[in-house]
Order: C-alpha cells, then structure tokens, then sequence
C-alpha cells in the first residue's frame, strides 16, 4: 500500500488529533470519577497522606500506602492510567486504623491521588506525583 | 489462574482495642484488559474485583479492586479485636470463584 503526499499528510493530521485529543478525554474520565464519589462536594485538604516512591523504575509494581484517620472510605486514582480507578476501600467497625498498602500499576509519570469520605460526611484529597521510568500497563 | 493461593500473616494473639497489622497476598495474573496478545486481540480481563475480610462476622475491610492493582495483589492494613475468634478473608474473582482463608486469633 502506498500513500500519495496529500494522503500522507491527511493521515498524519488525524493522528496528531487523536493524540492530542486521548489526554483530555482521560482527564474527563477522572473528573467524572471523582465527583461520582464525591457527589460534586468539593474536597479539602489535610487529614489524608499517600506515600509512594518518588521514581518508580518498575510501573507494573508500585508501592501506595495511604492513610486517613478517621475516614469511612478512601478511594485511589491513577489519572494518567488508560483507567483511571485503582481502588475503593470501606473501613468497618474492626479497623485497626484507616490505612491500607498495596501495589499498583501505573502506565507513566502522573499524580496518583486519594480521595477519603470522612466520619462527618466531608471530603478530603491529596495528590503525589510518582515518575515511571517503565510503564505497567501492557502497552 | 486456577490455583490462586492466598496467604495471610495474622498475630497469634493481640490486646483488645489495640491495633496490630494484617497482611495479605495471593497469586493471581490481575489480567487487566488492558493488554494484547501476539495477534493483536485484546486479552479479556480477569482480575480480582474485591477483597473482603471480617472478624466473628464484623466488617474490617471491604475492598473494590480495579486493573490497576499489580499483579498478585498485596494487601496490608490494621485491625483490632475485642473477643477470641476468627478471621475470614475472601477474594472474588472476575470470573464467579471466590478464593478463601481463616486466621484465628486469641485475646492477649
């Protein structure tokens, strides 16, 4: 199959807008993550910590703790992810603490962030960038 | 994976009303969807979509777990008891079965 110039161009036009166009239809993605959670309450800060490593060489396997005293439920989003959800956790009345460490994937550099409904019904968010030297997702 | 096997780390025994640390592992794929095989076809998703744990029937975690979670799935959190008994653990895979443990657990 050969392409004419004026073909080669047109082509290269169209992917460029589709490139182009994949960011922000994530980040709507993730807008509308959050406020499914939130109910369109804004959310403040302070009373929730995420700690992840700084550069992660590996995205396949990335250590995220978080923790939220006093929170009912947390929920984590990768917002560079091709999805952005990555978990949604419900404390019951036998929780030690409102902590929970696990390992995620993440397909490149973004801000990892965590989101908490706390005891009295507000919201708390926190963000942390992590660098990916390889991405997780299969690509 | 057919023989996902789950392991937990529960203390023997713990004070009432004191927090200890309960961790979990089990060795599944996590097959995301998100990957494709050799031919070009997306491989279907099959992930563990929830992971549960409770104490004497009381909720400690109840967990929703997307693609995003590597690849057999650590879990690490706290717990406190007030009476002898026993913990159960569940996780529900994509594809209908559900993997189990139990720890059992005494006053100090």
């Amino acid at each position: 199959m050969t392409f004419t110039r004026r073909e080669a161009l047109v082509l290269g036009a169209g992917g460029l807008a589709t490139i182009t166009l994949a960011p922000a239809a994530m980040a709507a993605a993730f807008e509308d993550a959050i406020a499914a959670f939130t109910g369109g309450a804004a959310a403040g800060e302070g009373g929730i910590e995420i700690s992840a490593p700084e550069i992660a060489e590996n995205g396949n396997v990335v250590p995220v703790e978080v923790s939220a005293p006093g929170a009912e439920e947390i929920v984590v989003f990768a917002p560079g992810n091709p999805a952005p959800a990555v978990c949604n956790v419900k404390f019951g009345p036998l929780a030690g603490s409102q902590r929970l460490s696990t390992r995620i994937r993440l397909a490149k550099t973004q801000d990892v962030t965590a989101l908490a409904r706390m005891g009295d019904g507000s919201f708390v968010q926190v963000a942390r960038t992590v660098k990916v030297t390889v991405g997780g997702c299969g690509g | 994976m057919a023989d996902a096997k789950p392991r937990v780390k529960v203390p023997s025994s713990a004070a009432a009303g004191e927090a200890f640390t309960i961790k979990t592992l089990i060795s599944h794929d996590m097959e995301s969807g998100q990957r494709k095989d050799g031919d070009g076809n997306p491989i279907p998703r099959k992930i563990i979509n929830r992971f549960t744990c409770d104490f004497n029937g009381t909720s400690v975690i109840d967990m929703t777990l997307e693609g995003a979670i590597s690849a057999n799935p650590y879990i690490e959190f706290d717990a406190m008891i007030d009476a002898d008994g026993e913990f159960t653990f569940n996780w529900y895979d994509d594809d209908g079965s559900v993997y189990s443990a139990t720890s059992a657990i005494s006053l100090a």
